[in-house]
């Protein structure tokens, strides 16, 4: 690889990304592919809201409704906010650390690879007749009962994807865990180096149960088995469980590292410490780990018991306290702060009563006399939206401004950045917060069409317009990127000016080795201190300039990921078309051939030379 | 430092499979995926002792006249035995002795084999009484199960004979060796798991 710096065509440049090792490329991958995602999404969400925008509409037909509703959850949780989370991970994690890379940069593709595949084939449904319509959760007895391939592309979609964020929860622990500078002791880890450390770990236990659970729904309807099918001795409930034990933990996975972005931002907008870091850090491993007790509170009304139930709603009460010890300290980092209203600190402070409003909300469905009144209601959707834009959306918007800079060494407009926020924090309210009154008025969730004169119909247009709001923000956002792509004007390091993390301390742009030398890390905030005490580099070193020793480009993900995709097919068809099982067997030759080739070639990487990185044009990329 | 340096017994470390970076890396992500995989095999397990006897009105396997304890118990003797030569195989790793390594997996790959070719003996001898895998919600649960296991053994044997194919001209260093402790690591776990399935599945289900 070459080590001077030069113009590459698009060819060489598809090329590089399609090879690429370094998890800041992996991270724009992820970026780009999660944000094509997102928007497929918002646009699902605005065909069910034009649908519901009057009663007995016939915008779309039942059937379609039902695909749109499945598809948006799952494209939003599984392709969108999962992906983004793992961008802004692979983006700023191993740089907060002092890391050159994650500890296994062959399966941070790999892992990239896997969701982009399995994400394309879920979405292939839409155009190989009709996408899952079971709903996100997509329940046995409903699923199993599912005509055509939508819940097919559904299993096998996320089957394949599943394994791409299982192995990168296990490169985030190991990068985490092994990887960090000289003085990063754990308790000197920025908070979203720990909401990270801690998803990770959610992904490494939750995400086995889902591809259990998906393997027997594949199994059901695909290969004769009857894991869910009552007349064979089945029993639906295992579904249930095997999701939900994976689905409570989820929603922490996703909320999690969106708590520690805005920890990083609520200590850089305040240019104060974080407030309470240590109680921070116990929250966050509090909330990982009661998060795995409380799945069967998405079960209340399934008959599980008055004990099964007691047990399980007070376990979700209890995850109210470490969370109220978050908020607060959020609010004591900012309390008597030197305050910069950037976009990111207004969704950062617009993210707490947001917020809030989704935990009490959940506190209210966590008593499981009320959750049987509130179940399957639009209370539910609101709550769970409250939460997740509310939280995680916000977050995403948060970080992507904040991070820009990182990661792209320009800036996304203010102003425009300001219309997004207004736009969508605005058509976020007007569409959700009715849609508790909604719920209590009795509309049930999952409806394709509601009869006129229930009290439903002006609230269910409210809640439409509001997500025009939503859409319009969306769409400004667009434009600020491209803008900001096309202006190309670089800010440099630190950009903020009140960085305190190790991140904003490398030279822009990251050199692709990210570091020249080891830094030694000397407290909390390191670079807040080095800046602090007049230290210009913004780095103390551990060790003298050396050669460093980087990872070899692999085309080898891409094969073993696009095999897996082409098997799926043939599972899909099995017992259908003739060229079926062919097909099936050639994916997965395709995918272990490739994983062969990739276990007998050595593989060692490459050195870049001291004298190189000596040299003041040698090193960059 | 250059991995593909010559050691001698002297020279070599105590712990070559985390001396460096890339060997640590691996040795705590492997350990890590073995949790996830205990995760795995724990939802196969509960899903199996859910459904384990449920079938159809009217089924007539039970796990009582459906199981032979003689034949698992060789079974099992022959993959705890296939766990203990893996120990002897990284125990000569150790010493850097890699003849006597390959020796002991080559042991262990065999009575690995034999192990798979009684497990198929066994499925097939099912699949012959009716107990197909679509049989009854018994039927899937166990293939499922048992199978997921089987399949472990597959890709045990295929990574073990791998590695002794790979490196049978170049001997040890410090780039396989963590390659070859992982192979062993992965082994002992997969006997681990057989020692619950040949508890729940075959004892609990004929004696309990």
């Amino acid at each position: 690889m070459s080590s001077i710096a030069q113009k590459k065509g698009f060819g060489a440049t598809l090329w590089d990304y399609l090879t690429t090792v370094d998890h800041k490329k992996i991270a724009i991958l992820y970026l780009i592919t999660g944000g094509l995602f997102f928007v497929i999404g918002g646009i699902e969400a605005m065909v069910i809201r034009i649908q519901l925008a009057q009663p007995d509409s016939d915008f779309v037909s039942a059937g379609l409704f039902n695909q749109m509703i499945t598809m948006h959850g799952t494209t939003m949780i599984f392709l969108a906010a999962m992906p983004l989370l793992l961008g802004f991970m692979n983006a700023v994690m191993p740089l907060q650390i002092g890391a050159r890379d994650v500890a296994f940069p062959f399966l941070n593709s790999l892992g990239f690879w896997l969701f982009f595949f399995g994400g394309i084939f879920l979405n292939l449904s839409w155009f190989m007749g009709g996408a899952p319509d079971a709903g996100w959760t997509s329940y046995a007895s409903l699923a199993l009962a599912s005509p055509g391939h939508g819940i097919d592309f559904y299993t096998l979609g996320l089957l394949i994807s599943g394994f791409g964020t299982l192995i990168g929860g296990i490169n985030f622990l190991v990068t985490i865990i092994n990887m960090r500078a000289p003085g990063m002791t754990y308790m000197r880890m920025p908070l979203f180096t720990w909401t990270t450390f801690v998803a990770s770990a959610l992904i490494l236990f939750a995400f086995p149960p889902l591809t259990v659970g998906m393997v027997f729904m594949m199994v059901d309807r695909m290969f004769d088995g009857n894991f869910f099918d009552h007349t064979m001795g089945g029993n639906t409930i295992i579904w249930e469980h095997l999701f939900w034990i994976f689905g409570h933990p989820e929603v922490y996975i996703l909320i999690l590292p969106a708590f520690g972005i805005f920890s990083e931002i609520f200590a850089t907008f305040s240019r104060k410490r974080l407030f309470g870091y240590s109680a921070m850090v116990f929250a966050t491993v509090l909330i990982g780990f009661l998060g795995f007790m409380v799945w069967a509170h998405h079960m209340f009304t399934v008959g599980l018991g008055p004990t099964a139930n007691a047990i399980f709603s007070v376990a979700t009460m209890a995850i109210a306290v470490p969370t109220g010890v978050k908020i607060f300290n959020w609010l004591l980092t900012i309390w008597g702060g030197s305050i910069k209203f950037t976009v990111a600190m207004i969704y950062a402070v617009a993210f707490i009563p947001t917020f809030t409003a989704g935990g009490v909300t959940g506190i209210m469905l966590a008593s499981a006399p009320l959750d049987y009144q509130l179940h399957d209601s639009y209370f539910v959707v609101a709550h769970f939206h409250y939460v997740i834009v509310g939280g995680v959306v916000l977050g995403l918007l948060a970080g992507l401004h904040y991070y820009w800079p990182l990661m792209f060494n320009t800036m996304l407009s203010e102003a425009l950045g300001k219309w997004t926020f207004w736009l969508f924090f605005i058509g976020f309210h007007l569409t959700f917060f009715i849609q508790h009154f909604l719920g209590l008025l009795g509309m049930p969730r999952r409806v394709f069409t509601f009869g006129a004169n229930q009290g439903w119909d002006l609230y269910n247009l409210i809640s439409s317009i509001g997500a025009i709001g939503m859409a319009l923000g969306v769409a400004v956002l667009v434009v600020n990127i491209i803008r900001t792509i096309v202006k190309n004007e670089k800010v440099g390091r630190d950009p903020w000016g009140d960085g305190r993390t190790l991140e904003w301390a490398v030279p822009q742009p990251v050199p692709f080795y990210n570091f020249k030398q080891t830094p030694l890390v000397r407290g909390l905030d390191t670079f807040w201190i080095e800046k602090q005490e007049g230290n210009k580099e913004g780095m103390t070193y551990a060790e003298p300039v050396g050669d460093i020793h980087m990872p070899n480009n692999s085309f080898i993900p891409v094969v073993i990921s696009f095999g897996l995709f082409v098997a799926a097919f043939g599972a899909l068809y099995n017992g259908e078309q003739p060229w079926a099982v062919p097909v099936l067997i050639l994916g997965l030759v395709i995918t272990f051939g490739a994983m062969i080739v990739r276990s007998l070639k050595d593989d060692h990487g490459y050195h870049v030379h001291k004298e190189d990185l000596m040299d003041e044009k040698g090193g960059k990329h | 430092m250059d991995l593909n340096t010559k050691y001698t017994p002297q020279s070599w470390p105590d712990h070559p499979e985390n001396t460096t970076l890339e060997g640590k890396n691996k040795f705590t992500g492997f350990w890590l995926f073995l949790g996830g995989e205990t995760v795995t095999f724990a939802s196969l397990f509960a899903t199996y002792l859910a459904l384990k006897n449920k079938g159809p009105s009217g089924m007539e396997f039970t796990t009582q006249d459906l199981f032979e304890l003689p034949l698992v118990f060789i079974m099992t003797m022959l993959l705890l035995t296939s766990s203990l030569t893996s120990v002897y195989a990284m125990y000569h790793m150790k010493n850097y002795n890699f003849k006597a390594m390959q020796a002991w997996l080559m042991v262990t790959v065999i009575l690995g084999l034999a192990f798979l070719g009684f497990e198929i003996y066994e499925f097939n001898h099912y699949v012959h009484l009716g107990f197909t895998f679509g049989q009854s919600a018994f039927s899937s649960a166990f293939f499922i199960l048992v199978g997921t296991h089987g399949a472990h053994v597959v890709v045990g044997l295929g990574w073990i004979i791998l590695l002794m194919v790979r490196n049978a001209k170049r001997g040890l260093n410090l780039y396989n060796a963590p390659k070859f402790y992982l192979a062993s690591l992965y082994w002992h776990f997969i006997d681990v798991v057989w020692v619950f399935i040949f508890t729940v599945v075959y004892l609990m289900g004929v004696v309990g």
